[in-house]
Order: structure tokens, then C-alpha cells, then sequence
């Protein structure tokens, strides 16, 4: 295996690592938020996909160790590479300025990714690690929305993760080597476009909901 | 038209490698419009020699743009604001009378400050010497176009070779990366044939040694390819990943 770590374990591997398990994330996403989406359709809609989707078993439990696996390598080198990013100017600038190639999106990469990390093990003992027995996935969720700080929590959440999403999509692109004048201004573009369709169509939720209640 | 100036400068001041450093004040009055930012602190020296203090260090030599010798950070932006232009060749003309400059020495751990704003790059030079050439035998001068090369193809290899190895990128990149450079370095032999044979040895060797050095890592800001004097394109740091990907996995090099 000493070729493998070698070649992953450099600069470039790493930008490798995080771009594969960045991009699966944006998959995982956009397969979330069509699941989700079947709220606007009413509680049986939203009760039966969730019930669809646990019938999936040991399909799922995988799927689910397999993301586990994955934000650990995406937060573990996103984490070194930001400490190591950190040490290679130990002495800063007095005077910043940017010369037009920064966005929001890239300058805040790290603290937009540990904002994620929090929210992520926060939603996960709201809506997954709760006993399911007596209740549907729809009163759960609607009894966290009815109070205001979870609505809050949440669609600032889904904020911080359009901004990841609106540099880490195209990025993973450029990463991976996808740099080519005739697609990378599609892709800039759909990086727009996916960050707001993940920041409009997760953020509402929430508020639709606590509207509902 | 010729005009004259009066500015004010902060500038880095260090004695020497590892000391502590700090700004210093100076007034540059009668600075014409006409001179480039390097002539601005020849002027600068010259009133600090005949004052019989230590002049600014600063590194240059062709002072027309193609050397790479000269930089420095000029109101936080590396070879000051003008775009596709080095120190050298930015004139004092994008300047106006009473405005402060603040000038700063390139920062990152592999550049070490050697004195006021003149910083060791020997790092690049590791970088080149680890792969950043092809290895051929000078015989007979080769015939013109023996070997076809795509005009698309011999455009983007001019491109990649365009870079002066000023070290702006690392300076600008708030990662302090060197991508850029290496990528630029890599693309230039990676796209040509005479380059290919050595092409996984060289992806390797030149990525190895970068993150020896202690550059930091790219993250796709793009500050990068928007301060380069040469205008390289950050698509080099893409063919350098897929050169590196193809070597490290696709290869028989370890
Ligand atoms: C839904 C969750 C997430 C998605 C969809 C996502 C997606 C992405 C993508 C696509 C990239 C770009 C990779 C590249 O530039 O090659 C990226 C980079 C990054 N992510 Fe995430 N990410 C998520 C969660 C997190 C979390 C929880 C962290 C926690 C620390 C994090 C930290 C980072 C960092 C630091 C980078 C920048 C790495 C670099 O280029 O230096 N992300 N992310
Ligand atoms: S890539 Fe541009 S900024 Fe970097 S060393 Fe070469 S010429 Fe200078
Ligand atoms: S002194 Fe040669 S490029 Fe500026």
C-alpha cells in the first residue's frame, strides 16, 4: 500500500480526498432534500417516504457507515489542511486585500465546514437518534418546529451550507483536474445555482412547518 | 503628463533572517510620475544613505518585467495593484499625491525573510531541481518542426513557460501554496512531447518536494492567478493534479 498513501497522502491527494468525499456530500444532499421535499405534499407523504426509505435495511445501515467513513476522511483532512494552510505563513499580512479571485464561499471554507459538523450531530440527535416507537418522523419534526429556536438553528444552518456548497462544488471540480474553457463557466454556474436550490429548498422547511403548527 | 508627488511610506524593516522586524515611516516628496515603484525607493535610498542610515533591501535586476526578481507587497496586494504587472513595472502614476503605501516583504514559511523586503525563494529552485527539467543529451541542433506540435497545444505550453517564478502566487495565496508555480512548471513539460517520457517522475517528484518546503495547500481561491504578472491560469493547477493523479495511480513510479 506504500504507493497509495504516498500519492494520497500529499498536497494533492488530500485536495483529492476532500473533493471525492465533497462531492458525494452534494449527492447526498440533493438526494435529502428530494426526500425531504415530500413534506409539501402533507405528513402521509413525508411519514411513507421515511417509512420507504427504512425499509431499505441493511441497505441503509450501510449507506449510513459509509457516510459516517466519509465525513470522518472529509472533516479529518479538511482539518489538517487548514492547520497546515494556517502554518505556512506564520507571519500574516498587515494590510489584506483581495485581488478579485476570493468569494464568501471560499474564504470561509473552514469555519463554514465546523459550523456544519456542529449542526450535523445536533440534527442527528433532534431527528435520528430518538425513539421512533410511539410517534411518526413528521410529529418529530413538527414538535421541534413549533419552537422558534430550532427554526432559527436550522435555517441558519442551511445558510452556512449553501455558502460551503457555492465554492466546495465548482472547487471539487478544479480539484479532481476538471478545469477546461468550454465547462468551467457551466460549472461556476451551477455551483450558484445548487448552493441557493440547497439554501432555499432545505431552509424553508423549517419555516414551512412552524407555519403548519 | 509628467507630474510630481508626495507620498508617505510604511515599510518593513528587518535587520536580518529570524530577527524581529517592524514598519518604519518615510517620506518620499517629489516623487515624479513617471518613475516606476522601484525608482520611487531608489530615491527613497538614496536621501537613507546620504542621511547615513541603512537603505531599504529590496531584490530586483532586469527591471523590465522578465527576470522575476523583484516583488513585494504594496497595500496588500503582491506587486501592488496593477494587474499582469511586476514591481518594476508598475509606474507611480497609479498613485496619488498624499497617499500612505504600505510595503511589505512576500510571507510564508518558505520564503524566509532575508532582509527588509529581499526574501530566500531558493524553495523554487528545490521545486525545479526535484523535476522541472527533461533530461536529453545536447547533440546537433534538431530540425525545426521535426516533431508537430498543434498551435493550440505549442499556445498553451508558451502560457505555462510565460512564468518568471517571481513568487507572487505563494505571496498572494492565503494558503501560501505554490500550485501556480508548480503547476505552471509541470504544464510546461507535461504538454510537449520532449516532456512527456519524464512526466510521472516529474508530477511526483515536483509535488513531493512542495509539500516538503512547507508551502500550504491550494483551496481554489483564485487570488493566485488574478496577482500573477504572467497571468497563469489556475487550468495548469488542474493538468498538474491530473499529471499527478495519472502518476501516482496510473503509473509504474513509485
Ligand atoms: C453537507 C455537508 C458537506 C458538504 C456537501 C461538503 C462539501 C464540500 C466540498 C464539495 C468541498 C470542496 C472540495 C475541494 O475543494 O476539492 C469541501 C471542502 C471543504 N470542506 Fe466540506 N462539505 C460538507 C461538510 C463539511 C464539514 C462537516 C466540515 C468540517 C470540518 C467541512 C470542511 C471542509 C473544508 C475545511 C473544506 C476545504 C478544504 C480545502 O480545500 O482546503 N465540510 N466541502
Ligand atoms: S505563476 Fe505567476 S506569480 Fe507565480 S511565480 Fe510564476 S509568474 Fe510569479
Ligand atoms: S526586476 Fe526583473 S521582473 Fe522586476
Amino acid at each position: 500500500m506504500n504507493w497509495f498513501t504516498n500519492t494520497l497522502w500529499t498536497s494533492v491527494g488530500k485536495k483529492l480526498l476532500m473533493a471525492v468525499t465533497g462531492l458525494f456530500f452534494c449527492v447526498f444532499l440533493a438526494l435529502h432534500l428530494v426526500g425531504n421535499l415530500t413534506i409539501y405534499a402533507g405528513k402521509d407523504a413525508f411519514n411513507s417516504y421515511a417509512e420507504h426509505l427504512h425499509s431499505l435495511g441493511p441497505l441503509l445501515t450501510a449507506a449510513e457507515w459509509g457516510m459516517l467513513l466519509f465525513a470522518l476522511i472529509h472533516i479529518c483532512t479538511g482539518l489538517l489542511l487548514f492547520y497546515q494552510n494556517f502554518t505556512a505563513r506564520p507571519e500574516r499580512y498587515a494590510v489584506n486585500k483581495r485581488a478579485g479571485g476570493r468569494t464568501l464561499g471560499s474564504a470561509t471554507m473552514p469555519y463554514t465546514g465546523v459550523i456544519l459538523l456542529l449542526f450535523v450531530i445536533y440534527h442527528l440527535f433532534n431527528f435520528h437518534f430518538v425513539d421512533k416507537t410511539h410517534t411518526t418522523i413528521f410529529q418529530i419534526v413538527s414538535t421541534a418546529f413549533s419552537k422558534p429556536s430550532y427554526v432559527v438553528i436550522y435555517t441558519f444552518a442551511m445558510i452556512v451550507a449553501a455558502v460551503h456548497v457555492s465554492h466546495g462544488f465548482w472547487s471539487a471540480f478544479q480539484t479532481l483536474g476538471a478545469n477546461h474553457p468550454k465547462y468551467t463557466p457551466f460549472l461556476k454556474g451551477l455551483s450558484l445555482v445548487f448552493s441557493l436550490i440547497v439554501g432555499i429548498g432545505f431552509g424553508f422547511i423549517p419555516i414551512y412547518v412552524s407555519l403548519l403548527v | 503628463m509628467t507630474k510630481s508627488i508626495n507620498i508617505t511610506l510604511n515599510v518593513w524593516r528587518q535587520k536580518s533572517a529570524g530577527v524581529k522586524g517592524g514598519f518604519e515611516t518615510y517620506h518620499a516628496a517629489n516623487i515624479s510620475t513617471d518613475m516606476s515603484f522601484l525608482e520611487m525607493i531608489d530615491v527613497v535610498n538614496e536621501q537613507l544613505t546620504l542621511d547615513g542610515r541603512d537603505p531599504i533591501a529590496f531584490d530586483h535586476d532586469c527591471r523590465e518585467g522578465i527576470c522575476g526578481m523583484c516583488g513585494a507587497v504594496v497595500n496588500g496586494r503582491a506587486h501592488g495593484p496593477e494587474e499582469g504587472t511586476t514591481l518594476c513595472q508598475l509606474h507611480m502614476r497609479y498613485f496619488s499625491n498624499g497617499d500612505t503605501i504600505v510595503i511589505e516583504p512576500w510571507r510564508a514559511k518558505a520564503f524566509p525573510i532575508l532582509k527588509d523586503l529581499a526574501v530566500d525563494r531558493s524553495a523554487f529552485d528545490e521545486i525545479i531541481v526535484a523535476g522541472g527539467y527533461i533530461s536529453v543529451n545536447t547533440g546537433g541542433a534538431p530540425d525545426a518542426n521535426a516533431i508537430p506540435i498543434s498551435q493550440e497545444i505549442a499556445e498553451k505550453a508558451m502560457d505555462a513557460a510565460a512564468c518568471i517564478g517571481c513568487g507572487a502566487c505563494v505571496a498572494s495565496c492565503p494558503n501560501a501554496s505554490a500550485m501556480l508555480f508548480a503547476g505552471a512548471k509541470i504544464s510546461q513539460l507535461a504538454l510537449l512531447p520532449q516532456g512527456r517520457p519524464e512526466a510521472a517522475q516529474r508530477a511526483l517528484a515536483m509535488v513531493r518536494k512542495m509539500d516538503e518546503l512547507c508551502f500550504g495547500n491550494c483551496s481554489n481561491e483564485r487570488e493566485c492567478e488574478a496577482e500573477c504578472p504572467k497571468e497563469i491560469s489556475i487550468s495548469n493547477i488542474a493538468r498538474m493534479n491530473r499529471e499527478f493523479f495519472k502518476a501516482g495511480i496510473g503509473s509504474a513510479v513509485m
